[in-house]
């Protein structure tokens, strides 16, 4: 049964990705999918509990090497996107950031 | 916290991902749904680390203050013209990362005590997530290695490629099979060939895709990483994981569709048969017409309407700067200026706009490309910046030409063009383009940056 839930939520939100993403213009493409990739970064709480569970020396080890390449992921593509995003200014607007 | 907890916690962060991808849909709002994103993820993390299951802190912190440091140095030192490679890397770490989460999982349960064997179901998806996550890496890696030219980036292709990757996805299907029926026996040993066999498979698939199909690449490596998640979700039993992996997957997706479409080529036709230039095509005959950047200076100062139609070559030449410069120029001069940006313009989905926007091109000048096509003939001039298929007029006339059908900004509608470029070649489809040989076209050759530069200097002169 709860391979059945699973599997329900997996259609759900593939649906729902769709939704979402066929609205966003070409311009933001490069933020978007930096952005997506972000969250593909997910995986870092997967990898936390294996690495913090109570486990065999093994798979604690591969865990951490998880978390460290999926912070990666997570931190990097957040901070790039912020970066790239910052700079898509309106006409006329006063300098926001830097 | 208790499972229960941890689930509701959850959804609070499938909301937040959830509104922060509907809010990157406007350059208004994205920089917040970027955050409300980022949130969602900090909320995940935290309430995870709060789980009772997770007992020693030690291993994390340290993997995740490396991390970070690695990420934020990277994320910070990117130019904005290597955000391809960037982006390709970062894809690659997330692929890495879902694969090592699917081999973990498989030894947390292998262990000899009997009520932690595995269901065939488990098996199967840290097999699925093993394999994504290699392709996503391995094939990440090369297409890391192709933008930067750290390797060649046109198409390599080995004899009988296509049968060497079926061969090796058979025979990781046949791994992963007998270690789903005996896991006992195989899965200590046959883990390592399917680990193996995923990053050679990953290679194979990228190697043979050349420089100009890199958008393709990027954005299908990008739902690869995210199917991965999704994948390593199912093996590990946790929502977030494959919600979250899902909505990229579908987003990769997504791209990736919106890229064939405007090569006017399918998926299967990108991944699989190359670019071959067709020596059929009606070979091109006719009078280049040079200018110097003085008299192209004369013509700017009296247009009222100039488009600006930059490709590949602006971000190689790092000639951005320098259009921006001139576009103000000529505004400052009474003409209307925009930005006509082709969709597969570039080595990555968007890679045009994030320059212009670097070079504080304002986004409601960069226009796309039926936008354009609508008021092409009303233009004065239409400045090519380093683009050649994208505005290849054959794509629209020559019906042997093996760019025909690739939807292109008709250029050549404008009253009159300038097309700044090198040399004579081709572009990457080995087309020849019957743009340059049009009578309303000048050809302004060098590099695109000192051209530039040069007609600015005439404007200030």
């Amino acid at each position: 049964m709860e391979t059945v839930l699973l599997g329900f939520v997996l259609m759900l939100s593939i649906f729902l990705g769709f939704e979402l993403i066929s609205k966003v213009p070409a311009t933001l493409h490069t933020p978007l999918m930096s952005g997506a990739n972000a969250i593909s970064g997910i995986t870092v709480v997967g990898a936390l509990t294996l690495a913090g569970g109570e486990m065999a020396a093994w798979a604690t080890w591969l865990g951490a090497i998880a978390v460290f390449f999926a912070t990666i992921n997570v931190v990097g593509g957040y901070m790039v996107t912020d970066r790239m995003l910052g700079m898509f200014k309106k006409k006329d607007e006063p300098e926001a950031r830097s | 916290m208790s499972p229960e907890w941890i689930g509701a916690v959850y959804i609070v962060s499938a909301i937040l991902f959830v509104f922060g991808l509907k809010l990157l849909s406007s350059p208004a709002t994205a920089v917040r749904g970027n955050q409300l994103s980022s949130l969602g993820m900090l909320v995940a993390v935290v309430v995870t680390l709060s789980s009772k299951e997770i007992i020693d802190f030690r291993w994390i912190a340290v993997a995740a203050v490396l991390g970070t440091i690695v990420g934020a140095v990277a994320a910070r030192r990117v130019a904005m013209t290597g955000m391809p490679e960037m982006v390709a890397l970062f894809n690659g770490s997330g692929g890495i990362a879902s694969l090592f989460v699917g081999w973990a999982a498989l030894d947390m349960g292998g262990g000899p005590d009997a009520d932690l064997s595995q269901s065939a179901f488990t098996i199967i998806t840290i097999l699925i997530s093993i394999l994504i996550g290699g392709v996503t890496f391995s094939g990440s890696i090369v297409a890391w290695g192709k933008l930067s030219e750290t390797m060649p980036s046109r198409a390599i292709s080995l004899p009988g490629q296509q049968f060497i990757s079926l061969l090796l996805l058979v025979v990781t299907i046949g791994c992963g099979a007998a270690m789903v029926a005996q896991p006992e026996i195989w899965n200590s040993t046959l883990i390592y060939a399917v680990i193996a066999l995923s990053l050679v498979l990953g290679v194979m698939a990228v190697i043979p895709i050349g420089g100009a199909d890199m958008p393709v690449v990027i954005s299908l490596l990008n739902s690869y990483s995210g199917l991965a998640a999704c994948a390593a979700g199912l093996a590990i039993n946790n929502t977030i994981l494959i919600v979250a992996g899902a909505l990229v997957g579908a987003a990769g997706i997504i791209l990736t569709n919106i890229m064939c479409k405007a090569m006017n080529r399918s998926l299967s036709h990108v991944l699989f048969s190359g670019f071959t230039a067709a020596k059929t095509a009606t070979k091109v005959e006719g009078e280049v017409k040079p200018i110097v950047p003085e008299d192209a200076y004369l013509i700017l100062e009296a247009a009222s309407s100039v488009v600006m139609v930059p490709g590949y070559g602006m971000a190689v030449a790092q000639a951005q700067h320098v259009v921006r410069e001139l576009g103000e120029l000529l505004e400052q001069n009474g003409a209307e200026v925009s930005y006509a940006i082709h969709p597969v313009a570039g080595r990555m989905p968007g890679h045009m706009n994030v320059l212009l926007a670097e070079a504080n091109v304002p986004y409601d000048q960069l226009v796309e490309m039926e936008d354009i096509n609508r008021r092409i003939e009303n233009v004065d001039v239409a400045i090519v910046i380093g683009a050649n298929d994208v505005v290849n007029p054959a794509a629209r006339e020559d019906e042997n030409s093996p760019i025909y059908g690739m939807p292109i900004i008709n250029v050549d509608h404008a009253r009159t063009v300038f097309v700044l470029k090198r040399s004579m070649a081709s572009g990457f489809s080995g087309v020849d383009n019957p743009l340059f040989f049009g009578q309303n076209t000048r050809m302004l050759f060098g590099d695109a940056k000192q051209s530039l530069s040069s007609v600015i200097a005439a404007f200030k002169g």
